[in-house]
This record gives C-alpha cells, sequence and structure tokens, in this order.
C-alpha cells in the first residue's frame, strides 16, 4: 500500500537547520582548520618544487595536487586520509544526538515523514563538506595562479573539477558509514570510536594486511623473485583486496583524473601497451574512464551504506 | 471495509479517538493488550499507571510512531498507521521530558518545528508570538534554551502544540518534575486548552493533578486498561462508595433522619453530635435540610471527595500486579 503524502515533505527545513547548525558549529571550524592547514602545508612544499623547474609541463597546475615533497605526502594524499576524518566527524553523533537530546520524538511528531529527517541531515552534511571542498579548490587554484603565474588550461580545470566530484563522494561514503554507525549506536562517543577505528583499519592497517593475505593465497613464485618481479598471481590479488577500502579506489580514481599519463591502474602484459606512446598524456575522456570503475565504487558504496542506515532507522523505536 | 463502517457507527459519534483491540506486542510479550476506549471531542481523558504499563506505547501508537501489532485505533477519522501526516498536522504531542536544541533560542526551536509543519514565514512569526505570550515565555523568547528550566520547557512544548492549532493535545507526563507552582501554571494551561475545545489526552502518575483536570480517567494494568469512567464512578467501583460526608450538629434523631437521605449507604455516629455518612453523591444539601428539618444546629458539613489516590492505591493493594514492567 502506497503511503500517502511526499518523503520529502520537510527535507528541505531540517537540510536548512542542519547545514546552518554544522558551519556555526566550533567542531566544524576546528575539522576546517586542520584540513586547511596540513593541505596549506603540502601545498606550499609542492609550490616550492615546482618552481624549481618550470618547464614545458603542460598540466603544471595538477602537478600542485600530486607533488609531494618530504616528508609532507601530496595534496591528494592528504585529502584521502583527512576528508574521511571530517566526514566522521560530521556524522558520529547525527542520529543519536537526536535520541540524547530527546528531541527525536518531537521532531517525528510534526507531518513529516522519517525519511525527511534522515536524508536532509545527510544531505546537509555532505553539502558541508562540498562547501569546503569546492573552498579549498578555489585555495589551491588561486595559489596556483599567483605562485606559478601560469593560466590554467580547460583540461586542467576539467579535470580538477573531476577530482572535486569524486571527492565528495569519497566524503559520501565515509558520511554514510558514520550516520549508519550513528543509527546502531545509541551512544556517540561508540559511534565515534567504531568510525574512527574502520577508517584506521581501512587507511592504515588494511594496505599492509593485503599483501599478507594476497600471499597466503598465491604463494610468490621463486623464479619471478629471482628476477626481481611481483609474482603476477600474488599482485593481482594483493590490488583485489586493497580495492575493498575506498581510500585506495580514491587513491586509483585521483591518480588516473590528475595524471594525465596514467594508462592502467592495474599490472598488463607488455603486449597489451604494444605501440603506446610512454609517457603522453590521454585525452581527458579517457582517463575518466580509467577512473570511472573507482568513482562508480564509491558512489555504490555510500548507497548500500545509506540504504542500510535508512532501514535500520525506519525500524527503530522512537521512544528513548 | 464493511467491517469499519460497523464500529465507526458503533463508536460514539463524537469520539475522536477510537481504540479498538489495540495491541503492541515486542515478541512474544503484550506491552499494550486489546485495549478498547473512546474520548469525546473537548474532554480531557487521563492515562493512569504504572510505568512500564503500556501508556507511552498507546501514544506512539496513536500518533503512528510506533507499529500497531494487531487492532486499530482512528484519531479524526483517519487511521495512524496508513495516514500518519493527517494525523500528525491535526495532533500535537509533548513527549515525556521534552527535548529541545539548547543551542538554540526559543524562537527559533518553535520556527523549525512551525517549518516542518509547512507554515509560512509570516503566519509562522505571528502565530510564534502568540504562542509565546500565551505560555508566558515572551520574556525569554530570544535567550538559549540551554538556560531554560524543567517548567520553561514543558512551557515551551505547550506553545509548539499552541502554534500548530492541534485538535488533540497528548500529553505525556507532562507535570513530573516540576515544582508546585509550576505544575499549577501547567495545569491552568491545560484547563485553557479545554476551554477552547481541545481535546486533551493526559498521561501521569501525578494523581491528584489527573484529578484536578480530568473529566475521566483509564487506569492501565501490564498493558491492559483496568478501569475508566469518571473520578466519581471509578470510586463507586473501588471503593464501594463515592462521598464520605461529615456532619457536626445537635438534634434529636439526626442519624435516622440523615439516613433517610437516599443515596445515603450508612451512617455512623462518631460521637453525641457528629456523624459520618457514605453515599454515592454529594448529599450535602439533603443533609443541611434534613438537619434543619429536624430542629438542629447545624455547626459543620464537610465532605471528603472520592481521592484519586486512594482508589489507586486500593485498587494495587487488592490486586497484586502480576509482573510489571519497567519503563524503557
Amino acid at each position: 500500500m502506497r503511503r500517502e503524502g511526499s518523503a520529502f515533505q520537510g527535507v528541505g527545513a531540517v537540510f536548512v537547520k542542519e547545514l546552518s547548525d554544522n558551519i556555526s558549529s566550533v567542531r566544524m571550524l576546528m575539522l576546517e582548520l586542520l584540513i586547511v592547514v596540513t593541505a596549506m602545508a603540502a601545498l606550499y612544499e609542492a609550490i616550492a618544487a615546482l618552481r624549481q623547474n618550470t618547464a614545458e609541463d603542460p598540466f603544471l597546475l595538477l602537478r600542485l595536487f600530486t607533488v609531494s615533497q618530504a616528508p609532507l605526502p601530496s595534496f591528494v594524499a592528504i585529502l584521502g586520509f583527512l576528508i574521511p576524518l571530517m566526514a566522521i566527524g560530521l556524522g558520529f553523533d547525527l542520529i543519536n544526538s537526536e535520541h540524547n537530546r530527546r528531541t527525536l520524538s518531537r521532531i517525528l511528531a510534526q507531518p513529516i515523514y522519517r525519511d525527511a529527517l534522515l536524508l536532509g541531515k545527510y544531505l546537509a552534511g555532505l553539502a558541508t563538506i562540498a562547501i569546503s571542498l569546492t573552498a579549498l579548490w578555489l585555495l589551491v587554484i588561486g595559489l596556483g595562479l599567483i605562485f606559478l603565474g601560469v593560466p590554467p588550461g580547460g583540461e586542467e580545470i576539467a579535470r580538477s573539477l573531476a577530482f572535486l566530484v569524486i571527492a565528495i563522494f569519497y566524503a559520501g561514503v565515509w558520511l554514510s558509514l558514520a550516520m549508519l554507525l550513528s543509527i546502531v549506536f545509541r551512544s556517540p562517543a561508540t559511534a565515534a570510536l567504531v568510525a574512527l577505528g574502520i577508517w584506521l583499519f581501512l587507511t592504515v592497517l588494511w594496505p599492509m594486511l593485503a599483501p599478507a593475505i594476497a600471499q597466503a593465497i598465491v604463494p610468490p613464485d621463486p623464479r619471478f623473485a629471482a628476477l626481481g618481479l611481483d609474482t603476477p598471481g600474488t599482485a593481482i590479488w594483493t590490488q583485489l583486496l586493497q580495492r575493498f577500502s575506498p581510500n585506495d579506489l580514491f587513491g586509483e580514481a585521483m591518480l588516473a583524473v590528475l595524471s594525465p599519463t596514467t594508462r592502467t591502474l592495474g599490472p598488463v602484459f607488455l603486449d597489451q601497451i604494444r605501440g603506446a606512446v610512454m609517457g603522453a598524456p590521454l585525452p581527458f575522456g579517457q582517463s575518466v574512464m580509467i577512473a570511472w570503475p573507482q568513482t562508480v565504487g564509491l558512489i555504490a558504496c555510500t548507497i548500500v551504506l545509506f540504504v542500510a542506515g535508512y532501514v535500520l532507522f525506519q525500524r527503530q523505536e522512537v521512544r528513548a | 471495509m464493511s467491517e469499519q463502517q460497523h464500529t465507526s457507527t458503533a463508536s460514539r459519534p463524537e469520539a475522536v479517538i477510537a481504540a479498538r483491540d489495540l495491541t503492541k506486542r515486542y515478541g512474544k510479550t503484550s506491552v499494550v493488550d486489546a485495549i478498547n476506549f473512546d474520548i469525546a471531542k473537548g474532554e480531557v481523558f487521563g492515562l493512569l499507571g504504572p510505568n512500564g504499563a503500556g501508556k507511552t506505547t498507546t501514544i506512539l501508537m496513536m500518533l503512528g510512531l510506533t507499529e500497531i501489532s494487531a487492532g486499530r485505533v482512528g484519531v479524526l477519522g483517519f487511521d495512524p498507521a496508513r495516514q500518519p501526516l493527517q494525523v500528525k498536522r491535526r495532533v500535537g504531542y509533548l513527549p515525556d521530558a521534552v527535548g529541545f536544541y539548547d543551542h538554540l533560542t526559543a524562537v527559533e526551536n518553535l520556527a523549525y518545528a512551525a517549518k516542518l509543519m509547512g507554515l509560512g514565514m509570516a503566519e509562522r512569526s505571528r502565530r510564534i508570538a502568540a504562542a509565546l505570550t500565551r505560555v508566558r515565555l515572551v520574556d525569554v523568547a530570544d535567550k538559549r534554551v540551554a538556560t531554560f528550566s524543567r517548567g520553561m520547557r514543558q512551557r515551551l512544548g505547550l506553545a509548539e502544540i499552541i502554534v500548530k492549532r492541534a485538535e488533540i493535545a497528548i500529553l505525556d507526563e507532562p507535570t513530573s518534575g516540576l515544582d508546585p507552582q509550576a505544575t499549577i501554571e501547567f495545569l491552568d494551561l491545560i484547563r485553557e486548552l479545554k476551554a477552547e475545545g481541545v481535546t486533551v489526552l493526559l498521561s501521569s502518575h501525578m494523581l491528584d493533578q489527573v484529578q484536578r483536570v480530568c473529566d475521566r480517567v483509564a487506569l492501565f494494568r501490564a498493558g491492559k486498561i483496568a478501569m475508566m469512567g469518571s473520578v466519581a464512578e471509578l470510586s463507586v467501583q473501588v471503593l464501594g462508595a463515592g462521598f464520605v460526608v461529615e456532619v457536626e450538629a445537635d438534634g434529636a434523631g439526626i442519624a435516622r433522619r440523615l439516613a433517610a437521605i437516599p443515596g445515603v449507604g450508612n451512617v455512623e455516629t462518631l460521637a453525641d453530635d457528629r456523624f459520618r455518612m457514605t453515599a454515592d453523591r454529594d448529599v450535602r444539601a439533603d443533609a443541611a435540610r434534613a438537619v434543619v428539618a429536624a430542629n438542629g444546629a447545624l455547626r459543620r458539613l464537610s465532605v471528603d471527595e472520592p481521592s484519586l489516590e486512594a482508589i489507586y492505591a486500593h485498587y494495587f493493594q487488592a490486586t497484586p500486579s502480576g509482573g510489571v514492567r519497567d519503563a524503557a
């Protein structure tokens, strides 16, 4: 039986209220400061490195995102690490704080469906992150113009915009996860700890565990090892396992989009690259095609986690 | 559908809430077990009972906030399980220990709720100003709710119901934790709502307060309605008689004359000039007339109104409860 009325009634009101809460909160200020300061440090190093050799690199602006100068990792790597932190910081108490403040039953007694509350809160969180990332993106472009003095080409802007969109979806994955945990756990502290635990596991431990598991599945062949090469089976398994981490998907998509010379993200046979002009950049469309499966993976992950939270929330008792 | 037709004609025509065999089960335990009641338009109806007796669950089912396991409840002719928006547009709910967003002001909190109600901006600010005046929170309208006392929060919750212009106000434990002064003020506000024709459904432990404002009460016990009716009716059921009148008067044969008044059960002689009678109605006027007719000197005439507290204590002592669940 169809329910009466729209499930989206009230989404706007929830969205506006949550967005203003997010933007004016001290928590958001701290997260933004953290990201801006670290990203600026990475950017400063990148600019310093790039000024040494402003040769005929056609994608000078994109280098800003990807060049890393020890001891700092590249701008993109820092974002890959910090975006989850920001999303978790915004999402870990979305629903359970309403329970604990005892506002949930009062809000749900207004003529809206639960969908509106959940969707409004989620979209507000995503919008907050999108606004911050867009501001950061503009900062990078602006600093690039000032310090490098080279106007960006259309393709560079397109590629960096693709970076922005994929980064927002990447944030969506972590925001969905944090929201799911805020529905499952009644205590915000537990939800935050579990979310941070998952984040640390996937970004720090998983890249170390994946090769170990792959070696257990396909033991390295000594003949390849004698030649100083990776065993193909082990390498394929390692990559497959690593791709279970959204962090890895984000990294691969960024590599394809921001480094135009990237032709493949996995191991290839020599005959597959016969005739390729190594080192020549791919057109934008082709790079996007390489990054497409990773992007779809991020979007699918977002949707699955959101739906899991949605189903749980619909079935949850509202009484405190 | 024919069945629905049948029950809607069977219930009283002016009933705004009608529950038929309303049941809520968690697993195998029934928290609310096939209860039936009708609430008439404009009355103040009290839900009484120990914690975990199913009062809040009943309220949540009426609002469509929790699923109904069996049976049916109609609120203003709508089915809350199927048409929750229609119900929630017309029913105001003040939850037990209501919460507000502490970092927002009173006006901002109400404005958020009013937006969710779908009110336009001009209408919103007009209604909010009027509601805050009525609950006497105008002075603190722009203060953060974090600074509010329990009583102020409850009044703010009532202001939300006023902003909604609800036809039915459902108040869950509205006076628990309030100081006596705040309680009296709150009960006055409930009476004002009733005077405007709002139907009020009230759940409480505070028996004397319930008695002061409720027209009828339902006594909940382990998911069932044990008794329902006005306080006087219940006292006849439980205590045997409704009114205890004490008479202090001189005169001959007063005890006999008092016993002859219709409705008087028995007359006890406490002293030469003091008598206590139990009756099923307020017989003070008749008693005065009887004393005067006997040429007696009436010195004192007092009535002990039936107290809900006595009824409640008597009932729950007489029938020890079988496993009262704790409220979640």
